[in-house]
């Protein structure tokens, strides 16, 4: 039997290498991925704690499946951007995003 | 008719003679300008060097395009040219009279009589209107005077409710009594003259109905002062006639000068009135009411301190309007006005409302001996600062205008020691013969050719016949020589300062009656005496004025002669006593010493006592003056100088020139109020600029350094912003995890 430890450790991995992924990559589309991996992470926490922790509304379970959906939404959003940028600056590198800078 | 209604027609007309001068006046003159005679320089011009150019400086412009606002050249205007530039070469190039104007100011149109020949005349009508309303305004004040003196009536009439907000009520009303009927009686009847005496002076002026519009609207100021039954109401006449007093005195506002003297007047007021204004401001707040009546009846609830700083901010205001040390400095100045308004306002009437205000006032002054010491003092030290000034001035109109300063500060002193009604007495023989003498000097001056310096004058009794008569009766009256009105009201005072006990400011008094003689008559002697002193070809040319202003003088003569005898006699006792007791019926008692004559009780006047030898002290001090004029000025002209070299210690050139130069009270302040005040305002120019301004642009800079410095964060790198969340996201946990639990 899997301990609640076990489930964290995990998300806390996955949460790692998203924020990593995040910070490290230059490709717009490797970071949505890596922020993806950051939700899910938080995802498996939560219904983590929902199935050790003793409660009787499955709350965690809920704001999992919202949070789902929140990040399709933002992931579809994301991307448009992301496919939109790309066409017309010809590159996927995000440095080279830098109109706004000051 | 009412004498209520009679009462309140009195400054109605006048303003409606302003209404009507402002809007239908300008209609009723027609002045030829340049553009529709043309050719103005023509065949006197030959002796002037540069015909061409200013025939051409004429001929188009601005001159010709605000005409109907353009004053004529007038004496002043040709004084403020002529002494620096050599007036007589002025007078030496002249062809005819014409040629004492100035070529910049000479558009054919000169002073009464010296309009171009072959000029078309200019004609007014706007004058009728406003004079007549002022005589009808006149009459209406001999019917109410009559009534109030001769029939004992005390008139109060109630216009409407001008202001009622809570507590504070203040009503258009009008009072009457003795001492407002004493005033009428100046105020009305030398404003009547004056308008007659103006319908000559002003001839040729392109500003005429605009005089009659400002002389309309000060007549109905000064009515409303006088009339006032409250001090709101005093002070909205008080502050109408100085504006009025700035309006004329800049009339000719292009002459730099005049509209310089105007704002001098104009500000010097502004001090005194601030006094002025705080003074009725604390009788509100300390009794809750302003109406003369209510006011005067619980001024006695008041502690003498709260009533005392109430009398010395009221007398602050006298101080300014009535030209008093140290706040006499416009006064002279403010001659550069046209001299029918110097015999006006600047002599007869609207300086005379300082003295009024004092007298009306007090039971306030009664209430504070200090306030009183105070009124006395400035009373005396101007009497004899401003006489000083007087002995060496050659403008004649100076001379006047510090005798005038010199004579109000009589009234003060004798307002200061409590004789009330010789005050007003010495203001109602002032106003007439003063009136007279500064007409008589606007008669003089246009006479001889636009010259204002006695130096230049001498000799005009012949030309001038009846301006020298009238001008001497108003000398003998100013002098103090026997049986002329001056001399009575002037002994009074000296009297009530002798049997009050202020025995040193009589002596002062005695002396500044002697120095007045003798500057009157300097004054006499050098300008219708001795040799003609002006250039050679002039002199045929002096000319008697017109009729409309050789009538008044001569009506003013009468007062003159008369008002003394009939006002006067007995002294002490006269028969202004009888109408103004009842006035000053409260106050009389203040302001005697211990130890005086009066404070012992007073057995009246003696012929063959006291009386009769203070009397004859103050006919000796003015004969006395005449006499030493008469010895310096015709018999041996030089010995003035000898005089002066002959003053101890080698101080008479010294004296003199202090003297001369107004005992440098101008230099000072100019030193320390015009360039101290530009200095002042240069500092604190700097501050705004380097203190104010730097903080606000210091903030603008300090947002934009910081504001610079944070930009660098924003780097565009996505990367940089998610180490940045990260970063951040690691604090939180770390607090969280050390602090919070």
């Amino acid at each position: 039997m899997p301990t609640l430890e076990g489930y964290l450790v995990v998300s806390a991995l996955l949460f790692g290498i998203g924020a990593f992924g995040f910070m490290a990559r230059r490709n717009a589309i490797l970071m949505l991925i890596s922020i993806e991996l950051m939700f899910n992470a938080v995802n498996l926490s939560l219904v983590a704690f929902n199935a050790f922790v003793p409660n009787d509304s499955n709350t965690g379970a809920v704001f999992g499946l919202m949070i789902m959906a929140v990040a399709a939404a933002e992931v579809t959003v994301g991307l448009a951007l992301v496919i939109a940028i790309i066409r017309t600056r010809q590159t996927a590198e995000v440095d080279q995003y830098s109109d706004l800078r000051e | 008719m009412t004498i209520e209604l009679l009462i309140a027609l009195i400054p109605a007309l006048p303003l409606v003679g302003f209404l009507f001068a402002v809007f239908v006046g300008p209609r009723l003159d027609h002045v030829p300008t340049h553009a529709t005679h043309g050719g103005p320089e023509g065949p006197t011009d030959t002796g002037h060097g540069e015909p061409a150019a200013h025939s051409a400086s004429h001929g188009a412009g601005p001159i010709v395009d605000d005409a109907d606002y353009r004053s004529v050249p007038t004496e002043e205007e040709q004084r403020a040219t002529s002494p620096h530039h050599g007036h007589a070469d002025d007078l030496a190039n002249a062809e005819g009279a014409q040629g004492v104007i100035p070529h910049e100011y000479d558009d054919g149109l000169g002073q009464s009589g010296h309009v171009t020949p072959g000029a078309p005349r200019p004609r007014y009508r706007s004058w009728i209107v406003p004079t007549v309303l002022v005589g009808l305004s006149w009459l209406a004040s001999m019917v109410v005077f009559a009534s109030v003196i001769f029939g004992g009536n005390e008139h109060e009439v109630v216009i409407y409710e001008w202001i009622a907000s809570g507590d504070f009520h203040i009503e258009i009303g009008f009072i009457v009594d003795a001492l407002t009927a004493m005033l009428l009686l100046v105020v009305s009847t030398v404003g009547l003259l004056v308008h007659v005496y103006s319908i000559g002076y002003m001839d040729g002026d392109r500003g005429f109905w605009r005089f009659f519009a400002y002389l309309n609207l000060f007549m109905f100021s000064m009515l409303l002062l006088i009339l006032g039954d409250n001090f709101l109401m005093l002070y909205v006449g008080w502050e109408a006639v100085g504006l009025c007093s700035y309006a004329l005195i800049g009339f000719w506002y292009k002459k730099p000068s005049a509209a310089g003297a105007a704002k001098k007047a104009f500000i010097v007021n502004r001090v005194g009135d601030f006094g002025f204004g705080l003074g009725i401001m604390m009788i509100w707040v300390n009794l809750g009411t302003l109406s003369f009546r209510e006011t005067f009846e619980t001024i006695g609830t008041l502690d003498e301190g709260t009533i005392t700083v109430i009398a010395l901010l009221l007398f602050a205001g006298a101080v300014g309007k009535s030209a008093q040390f140290p706040l006499h400095v416009w006064l002279p100045d403010a001659m550069e006005g046209p001299t029918p308004v110097s015999a006006l306002i600047h002599a007869a009437t609207m300086v005379n409302a300082g003295v009024y205000l004092v007298a009306r006032a007090n039971p306030i002054f009664a209430e504070a001996p200090t306030a009183m010491w105070v009124v006395a003092s400035i009373g005396v030290f101007t009497a004899v600062f401003a006489a000083a000034i007087a002995l060496t001035q050659n403008d004649i109109k100076k001379v006047l205008a510090y005798s005038t300063v010199s004579q109000l500060a009589y009234m003060f002193f004798a307002l200061g020691i409590g004789a009330w009604t010789a005050a007003i007495f010495h203001l109602v023989s002032h106003g007439f013969f003063k009136g007279l003498l500064f007409m008589g000097s606007g008669s003089v001056i246009p006479g001889a050719g636009g010259e204002q310096d006695m130096r230049y004058m001498g000799n005009l009794r012949g030309p001038m016949r009846w301006t020298y008569i009238t001008m001497v009766i108003g000398s003998l009256a100013l002098a103090g020589i026997p049986i002329f009105a001056g001399f009575f009201s002037k002994d009074e005072i000296l009297a009530e300062a002798f049997n009050r006990g202020y025995l040193l400011f009589y002596v002062v008094g005695v002396i500044v009656a002697f120095m007045t003689a003798f500057y009157t008559f300097r004054m006499i002697f050098m300008t219708f005496w001795g040799p003609w002193r002006g250039p050679r070809q002039a002199y045929r040319h002096i000319h008697e004025s017109a009729p409309t202003m050789v009538a008044p003088l001569l009506i003013l003569a009468v007062p003159t002669i008369l008002a003394g005898l009939f006002l006067g006699i007995p002294p002490e006792g006269g028969a202004i006593h009888g109408w103004l007791g009842e006035v000053f019926h409260d106050s009389e008692e203040a302001g005697i010493l211990p130890g005086s004559i009066l404070s012992h009780g007073h057995e009246g006047f003696q012929l063959f006592g006291i009386g009769g030898l203070l009397l004859l002290i103050g006919a000796a001090a003015g004969i006395g003056g005449l006499l030493l004029a008469y010895r310096w000025y015709v018999q041996r002209p030089e010995s003035a100088a000898r005089f002066v070299e002959r003053v101890p210690f080698g101080m008479g050139p010294g004296m003199y020139r202090a003297s001369v130069n107004r005992y440098y009270v101008d230099d000072l302040y100019e030193l320390v109020w015009a360039r101290g005040g530009v200095l002042v305002s240069n500092a604190l120019w700097w501050f705004d600029s380097r203190v104010i301004d730097g903080a606000v642009n210091g903030a603008g800079w300090v947002a934009r350094r910081v504001g610079g410095g944070l930009r660098k964060l924003q780097t565009g790198r996505v990367e940089n912003y998610g180490l940045g969340i990260a970063a951040g996201l690691a604090i939180v946990l770390f607090v969280y995890a050390t602090v919070v639990r």
